[in-house]
């Protein structure tokens, strides 16, 4: 009774509609411990608050301590689904800062598993994200087809998610001789699959209304909150630094940047389900063409830069990911900062979310692809 | 006492006349409660255990996996198991939970649906309230159990249960009418509201093939709307695991857990025996108009089996509505209720007033 009583005395207070909710650390949808302050009236968004670092482990602090070849070891922990992108990008910023030349079997290699760790990625993006719109369905289709790309990983390099496949001058060691068969197997399997993932998702309906013009985000917001990789292109912003700044093997092969001006959810979806055709084409160029020779040059043991600011940046599944290493000369570096997609992506999620419903809230967070430890390093 | 399995009614009525002969009035009406009562709850629990494992099972063969395969023969027990666990499990309750409220909305919720599973009518003989408006005291109990799903989300103390429940709320009370609107359609089509009237009159075919366009229409929009009423995928918007954690009932564990759970699944039962029964023809065979002999097949199969395939087809259906389709938004779910479903429905009740007043059907 006397509950009653205070709020017919509060009832002014009542009478607001808005109201928090806390979604994360511990929610289904943000996949990790993101946590976000939603501010809410009734089901409509009407603010979020991204809360992060409750997976902050560090990792630009730990690699003042430790040497360049150890540094890639780390960087696999940051965005597992792109971790051989991340293992590149350290390990092209070491080349380019002592000015080695790797030989091409290594730029093709490297070129050809940067394609098949995107393909993972969206292969798991997707399952995500028809989870997260209630088709439980498409986790396991495909999950069923990621397995093939994971068990090529396995064989090469030994891991199936966190690779350390590359070196400060090459590869960790030469591809298994099954490789370019199964990797060729996997293509043709994949291509009869994919067209599977249209029909159970892309096609349906209910998808499209919960997808198409919903989390609008503008080419002028896109570049302002620098949201980069599939989400940027989804706006129009041409951003795809496998074409703008070729790295590897990117300048031999031929392939579309995929850019969609609609720039809303479902523009992100298509963009993704595009690239993994492109995907696939860029493998295929590459994967019968791998030339001979050496998988890494021989590098001194201890790999010291020479003084000076160090800066690479590639292109992985979820968008730009630059490191900037600051070296005195020493064996470990000075101070290295990662550039991650995720971060620079999930601030633009309150631009996006706003004004929409709690399950829209869902869907855009969704296309984003967002993975946590990316977010916090 | 003779067993028959075509017609249980000789055996539910020497059981009546048992009971009243050996006992004085009032013990056997007590003692006929307690019967059906049993026979009802123990129906209601394994039949809801096959459910699950159905689902389970069905789910599996969409995703490409085996689902439960390790306890028992293909991991039949694996659902007794669970439900012992819940049985086991500590009740937890939020600190400033609404006691009496939160401790009272799984019962209405299970209660409505066992006072809707009454009239169902599984057999001849086996049905325990025949009367002659059984169809609409089953659309009236039925819309109880939302009652129970409003209190559960309100006296949780839980956001993300509140917004669950309102949504609930707002999608079955809105899918009542278009249930109700279908069930209205056959009723004019049946002239009668009477379950065994309903049955009876669907001895020459079912009303799915002699009602022609407008049945067919009332029993897809009674499929989606049922599919709605039960909160199943893609409607499952009380319960939105990846949006809402686990809905109204976030902050229940236990058997009290296990109450919601099992009443989604005697609700998917009802559903699927309605259809079943007022579209399909209940526990009557297929027969069709002149075909004496297919007629007398047919009759070969018992009127349970008949009933139970029926119902599982359409549990079957409805499951894979669930295992395919991406959940709808809230504003969706309701635009397609009042946008489409209704006016629908409406033109639906007047085509199939013209049929039956021309009498141009089978």
């Amino acid at each position: 009774m006397s509950e009653i009583k205070e709020v017919m005395i509060n009832s002014d207070r009542l009478a607001t509609d808005e109201y928090l909710v806390n979604m994360g650390p511990q929610h289904p949808s943000t996949h990790g411990v993101l946590r976000m302050l939603v501010k809410l009236e009734g089901e409509k968004v009407l603010n979020i608050q991204p809360h992060i670092g409750y997976i902050h482990s560090g990792i630009e602090k730990m690699c003042e301590a430790i040497s360049y070849p150890q540094i890639i070891h780390l960087t696999d922990r940051m965005d597992y689904l792109s971790a051989h992108m991340n293992n590149e990008a350290v390990a092209l910023c070491v080349e380019n800062a002592l000015q080695v030349e790797v030989p091409d079997r290594v730029k093709y290699i490297r070129t050809i598993m940067d394609e098949l760790a995107r393909l993972a990625s969206h292969q798991l993006w997707w399952c995500v994200m028809g989870m997260d719109l209630g088709a439980l369905t498409t986790f396991f289709y495909g999950l069923r087809d990621r397995e093939m790309i994971l068990d090529i990983f396995e064989e090469t390099c030994g891991a199936r998610l966190t690779v350390n496949y590359n070196l400060p001058g090459g590869l960790m060691f030469d591809i298994h001789p099954n490789f370019q068969k199964r990797v060729k197997d996997f293509i043709t399997y994949f291509r009869t699959k994919l067209p599977e993932y249209d029909q159970l998702l892309s096609g349906n309906v209910i998808f499209r209304e919960r997808t198409e013009g919903i989390g609008h985000l503008s080419l002028s917001d896109a570049i302002a909150y620098g949201v980069t990789g599939p989400s940027g292109r989804a706006s129009g912003f041409s951003n795809d630094l496998r074409k703008h700044q070729p790295y590897s093997a990117y300048p031999l092969v031929k392939f579309n940047e995929i850019i969609d001006h609609r720039c809303d959810t479902l523009a992100r979806y298509e963009v993704r389900m595009k690239e993994m055709h492109e995907s696939l084409s860029i493998i295929e160029q590459l994967i019968d063409n791998i030339p001979e020779g050496d998988y890494a040059v021989k590098m001194k043991s201890v790999i010291k830069l020479p003084e000076g600011e160090f800066y690479q940046r590639v292109e992985t599944a979820r968008g730009e990911f630059g490191v900037y290493i600051v070296s005195d000369g020493k064996k470990n570096p000075y101070r290295v900062k990662f550039r991650s997609p995720g971060f620079s992506n999930l601030f633009a999620l309150n631009k996006m979310a706003k004004g929409h419903k709690i399950a829209d809230l869902v869907a855009i967070m969704s296309t984003l692809d967002l993975v946590i430890p990316d977010i916090d390093r | 006492m003779g067993f028959n399995f075509y017609d249980f009614t000789a055996l539910t009525h020497n059981i009546h006349v048992g009971l009243v002969e050996g006992f004085s009035p009032f013990m056997a009406t007590t003692l006929e409660w307690v019967i059906v009562g049993t026979a009802y709850l123990l129906f209601v629990a394994l039949f809801g255990l096959l459910l699950v494992y159905a689902e389970r099972k069905v789910c599996a063969a969409f995703q490409q996996r085996l689902g439960p395969m390790r306890v028992g023969y293909w991991g039949l027990l694996q659902t007794i198991a669970d439900f012992i666990k819940l049985l086991m499990k500590e009740l937890i309750m939020p600190r400033k939970a609404d006691r009496f409220l939160y401790n009272l909305a799984p019962f209405i919720v299970i209660i409505a649906s066992f006072l809707a599973i009454a009239v169902i009518p599984f057999a001849p003989g086996l049905q325990s309230l025949d009367f002659d408006i059984g169809l609409f005291y089953l659309t009236s109990v039925s819309s109880v159990g939302v009652i129970g799903i409003l209190l559960a989300g309100w006296s949780s103390n839980n956001k993300y249960s509140l917004i669950g429940a309102m949504r609930s709320g707002a999608q079955i009370l809105s899918y009542e009418l278009s249930v109700s609107l279908s069930l209205l359609t056959m009723i004019i089509f049946a002239g009668s509201m009477q379950f065994s009237t309903i049955v009876e009159g669907q001895r020459d075919g079912w009303y799915l093939f002699t009602g022609h366009i407008p049945s067919l229409v009332a029993f897809i929009v009674f499929l989606i709307a049922g599919t709605a009423e039960t909160n199943r995928g893609p409607f499952d918007l009380a319960e939105a695991e990846s949006e809402l954690t686990a809905g109204f009932h976030t902050e229940y564990s236990g058997i009290k857990f296990a109450f919601f759970f099992l009443a989604e699944y005697i609700n998917l039962f009802i559903i699927s025996a309605v259809a079943a029964t007022v579209f399909l023809g209940g526990w009557m065979p297929l027969h069709f108009g002149h075909l004496e002999a297919f007629n007398h097949a047919m009759d070969v199969i018992p009127p349970l089996v008949w009933f139970f395939l029926k119902v599982f087809g359409v549990i079957f259906i409805i499951m894979w509505f669930k295992w395919t389709f991406p959940r709808l938004r809230v504003d969706q779910i309701l635009t397609l209720e009042w946008k489409y479903l209704l006016p629908i429905n409406l033109i639906n009740i007047l085509l199939m007033a013209l049929i039956v007043l021309t009498k141009f059907h089978f």
